[in-house]
C-alpha cells in the first residue's frame, strides 16, 4: 500500500465489486443484489417448466414469492416460504453472509453467518409486488449466454483484470 | 529485465506527468460531486483541464466548453469536449510512460500508421444518442448522486448495444461500469469513491459512443508465419470475459519478429467464475489447445490490425510443435518489434508490455510481493492473478523466473503471466493459460465438479424460458 492517502482514489484499476463464488445453479438459477432488493428466481421442485420469483427488500424486509405469471406461491404466509429460504441460502453462497446482510440492512449484520440467522433477523412481512421486473432481469441474465462471441480486441477490458486466484 | 533496466524505468516520473495527473484528479473530484452545480474549486478544475489542451486542436472548443460548464449552463456537447480533453491528457501521459519504458528496456517500437479504412459497420444512431444522454446525466448528477433509479436507466441502452456486435466495446464497458454503480448504490453512502477509475470509464464510454466511431474500421493486413506464445492475460467482469494472448510472430517471409497479441471474448454471467470461464471461450479450440499444451501456432493469412492485434480466426491457424513460453521469452522477446497502440486507445491502463525477469529474490512487503533484482525492486500484482489459472501468490513467492506484463497504475507494476518455481525440490512451471482445456489440478477439478456445469444449467433454463 502506498502511504499517500489519495492513492486508492487515483488508481485506474481497483476492485470495486468482489467476484462472486461459484455455486450449484440447478435449484436457484438466478440471485442478485439489485434495485434495493435481494431478488432471484427459484426453479419449481415439481414442474420443470415453472419458476418462482422471490425477493426481499432492503431496509423494510418486505418479501414476496410468486410464479413468473404472478400467481402467489402456495407456501407463503406471514413468514418466508421454502423458495425464499433457498434464495437466501444460495445468495449467501454466492456473495457471502456479510455482504447479503449489509445489503438488506439487517440489524447486527456482522453477526449473521447462516441463512437461518438471516431469515430470523428479518423484520418485515409479506409485501405483494410484481414479479415482472425481476423475471425480465433473469431473462436478460440468460441472454448473455446467447450473444455471439467476438474476436475484435476490447481495449476497455484492461480496466477489468481477472482476479480471485486461490489465496 | 536487468537491474539497470529496472533502475532506468523507475527513475522518477517523466516530466509533466505529475502535473497532468493532478489536473485529471481535480476534474475527477468535480465529477464526483457533479458538473451540474460546481463549487469554485470544481470550476477551477474544469477550466484547468481545458487550459492544459489549449495548444492542441481541441483548445478553443475546450475553453468554450469549460467556461459554459463553469458558469452552470451545461450541455451534452460541452461534457463530450471536456471528456476529450481528459482523454488527450491521459493519452499524452501514456505516451510519455511508454517512451520511458522503451528507452529503459531498449525496446524498438514501430511508428503508428493509420490503417486503411475498412467497411464501417452501420450502427443505429439512436442507440448512441441514448447512451450519451445517460452519460451526460450521470456527469451532471455526479457519482455521489447516483442511486438505483439512475443506474436502472442505463439498462435498456446497454441491452440494445450488446445485441449489436459493432458496439460490443462500448456495451461491455458500460455494462461493467453499471455493474459497479449498481453494487455501490446509493453511492452517497460510500466512504470513498474510485474517482479516477469511474472517470476513466465515463470518459472512454463517451469517446466510444461518438457518431462516426465505428469500432471495426481496420480490416487488418493478412499475415502468415509462426506464432510463439508468451502468455495469456485474462480480463473479466461480471458479464464479460476476454482472453488476450501475447506472443512473438515470426513472419513467413522473414523479417523482424514482431510482438503481437490476440484477443477472444465472450459475454457471460457473474456465476460463471474461476476455471468455468474457459467454458464460454470454447469456440476457439485451436488457440485454447495451443495455450494449454504449450504449442506454437502456424498462421495463414490471419488479419493483423495496425494496433498489433491479430484478429483471431481458428480456421486460419494450425497447432504446431512444442514451444515453451519460457524459451520464447529468453530467446525471442528482446529482439521483437513492438507495435504502437491506436491513438484513441492510449491510456496508462493500456500499457501491457511483455517482459522476462529472472535472477530475482521474491520478498513479501506490506502484504504484497516484490521482486528484487540487485538494488532494484518491482511490485508484483498479486491481486491480479486470474481465478481461472494455476498462478497463486504462494507460487510467485517461491518463483525464480517470470514472464509478465509491465503495467503502470501510479507506479510501475509487474503482472505475472507465468512463473518457474521449485516445489518440493522439483522445478515446475505454471502459466495462466494452463487450464484452457480444463483444470489439471485434481483439487480444482473436484471443486469445479461440485458446483456443476453452470453454462449447461443456464442454457437449459434459457431454452425452456427464453423463447416462450
Amino acid at each position: 500500500m502506498n502511504a499517500d492517502p489519495t492513492a486508492w482514489e487515483r488508481r485506474s484499476v481497483t476492485l470495486v465489486v468482489p467476484p462472486v463464488q461459484p455455486r450449484k445453479l440447478a435449484k436457484v438459477p438466478f440471485v442478485e443484489l439489485a434495485d434495493g432488493r435481494l431478488q432471484g428466481v427459484v426453479s419449481s421442485g415439481s414442474d420443470i417448466g415453472r419458476v418462482y420469483v422471490s425477493f426481499i427488500a432492503a431496509g423494510t424486509h418486505g418479501f414476496n414469492c410468486s410464479t413468473n405469471n404472478n400467481r402467489p406461491c402456495g407456501g407463503l404466509y406471514s413468514s418466508p416460504c421454502k423458495h425464499l429460504n433457498s434464495l437466501v441460502a444460495e445468495a449467501i453462497v454466492q456473495y457471502g453472509a456479510g455482504r447479503v446482510a449489509r445489503y438488506l440492512r439487517v440489524d447486527g449484520a456482522e453477526t449473521i453467518e447462516s441463512s437461518y440467522d438471516l431469515i430470523r433477523a428479518l423484520n418485515g412481512g409479506h409485501e405483494p409486488g410484481s414479479a415482472a421486473v425481476v423475471f425480465s432481469r433473469f431473462l436478460r441474465h440468460l441472454g448473455y449466454l446467447e450473444l455471439p462471441a467476438t474476436t475484435a480486441p476490447v481495449a476497455e477490458m484492461h480496466w477489468f483484470p481477472s482476479t480471485g486466484a486461490v489465496r | 529485465m536487468l537491474e539497470v533496466q529496472l533502475g532506468a524505468l523507475d527513475a522518477g516520473l517523466p516530466p509533466g506527468v505529475e502535473e497532468a495527473l493532478d489536473l485529471v484528479a481535480a476534474f475527477d473530484e468535480a465529477l464526483a460531486t457533479g458538473l451540474g452545480r460546481l463549487s469554485q474549486q470544481g470550476a477551477q478544475a474544469v477550466t484547468g483541464l481545458a487550459a492544459a489542451v489549449a495548444a492542441s486542436p481541441l483548445g478553443d472548443r475546450d475553453a468554450e466548453a469549460a467556461e459554459k460548464v463553469a458558469t452552470g449552463s451545461v450541455a451534452g456537447e460541452h461534457l463530450t469536449i471536456l471528456a476529450g480533453a481528459r482523454a488527450a491528457l491521459l493519452g499524452a501521459v501514456a505516451d510519455a510512460l511508454l517512451a520511458r519504458l522503451d528507452e529503459a528496456l531498449g525496446r524498438s517500437r514501430a511508428p503508428w500508421e493509420e490503417p486503411a479504412d475498412g467497411e464501417a459497420a452501420a450502427v443505429p444512431e439512436n442507440l448512441l444518442v441514448g447512451c450519451r444522454s445517460w452519460l451526460h446525466e450521470v456527469a451532471i448528477t455526479g457519482w455521489r448522486g447516483v442511486g438505483h433509479d439512475l443506474v436502472a436507466a442505463s439498462d435498456q441502452a446497454i441491452e440494445a448495444m450488446l445485441a449489436e456486435p459493432a458496439l460490443r466495446r462500448p456495451a461491455v464497458l458500460l455494462d461493467g461500469l453499471a455493474g459497479e454503480l449498481r453494487a455501490s448504490s446509493p453511492v452517497a453512502t460510500m466512504e470513498k469513491l474510485p474517482a479516477r477509475r469511474w472517470a476513466d470509464l465515463w470518459t472512454r464510454a463517451l469517446m466510444l459512443t461518438q457518431p462516426g466511431w465505428s469500432g471495426a474500421g481496420d480490416p487488418g493486413v493478412p499475415v502468415s508465419g509462426r506464432l510463439l506464445i508468451l502468455g495469456a492475460d485474462v480480463h473479466e467482469h461480471a458479464t464479460a470475459v476476454q482472453l488476450q494472448v501475447h506472443g512473438v510472430l515470426e513472419p513467413k517471409d522473414g523479417g523482424t519478429p514482431r510482438l503481437v497479441r490476440t484477443a477472444v471474448s465472450a459475454t457471460k454471467v457473474d456465476t460463471i467464475v474461476g476455471p468455468a470461464v474457459w467454458g464460454v471461450l470454447q469456440d476457439h479450440p485451436v488457440l485454447l489447445g495451443a495455450l494449454a499444451r504449450h504449442l506454437s501456432l502456424d498462421l495463414t493469412d490471419m488479419p493483423l490490425l495496425a494496433s498489433g492485434d491479430l484478429l483471431w480466426d481458428d480456421a486460419k491457424a494450425a497447432a504446431g510443435e512444442l514451444a515453451a513460453p519460457f524459451s520464447t521469452a529468453r530467446v525471442q522477446l528482446a529482439g521483437a518489434l513492438a507495435p504502437a497502440g491506436p491513438p484513441l486507445d492510449r491510456h496508462p491502463v493500456a500499457i501491457s508490455e511483455p517482459v522476462f525477469v529472472e535472477g530475482y529474490k521474491a520478498a513479501k512487503v506490506d502484504g504484497g510481493l516484490e521482486f528484487r533484482v540487485g538494488g532494484q525492486a518491482i511490485t508484483v500484482t498479486t491481486d491480479r492473478l486470474p481465478g481461472c489459472g494455476p498462478l497463486t501468490p504462494q507460487l510467485l513467492a517461491t518463483s525464480t523466473a517470470c514472464i509478465g506484463l509491465l503495467r503502470w497504475d501510479g507506479r510501475w507494476l509487474l503482472q505475472p503471466l507465468a512463473v518457474q518455481s521449485t516445489v518440493k525440490r522439483q522445478p515446475v512451471a505454471a502459466h495462466t493459460g494452463d487450464w484452457a482445456l480444463g483444470p489439471t489440478d485434481p483439487k480444482v477439478v473436484k471443486s469445479l465438479a461440485r458446483s456443476g456445469d453452470a453454462v449447461a444449467v443456464l442454457r437449459e433454463r434459457a431454452g425452456r424460458l427464453l423463447r416462450k
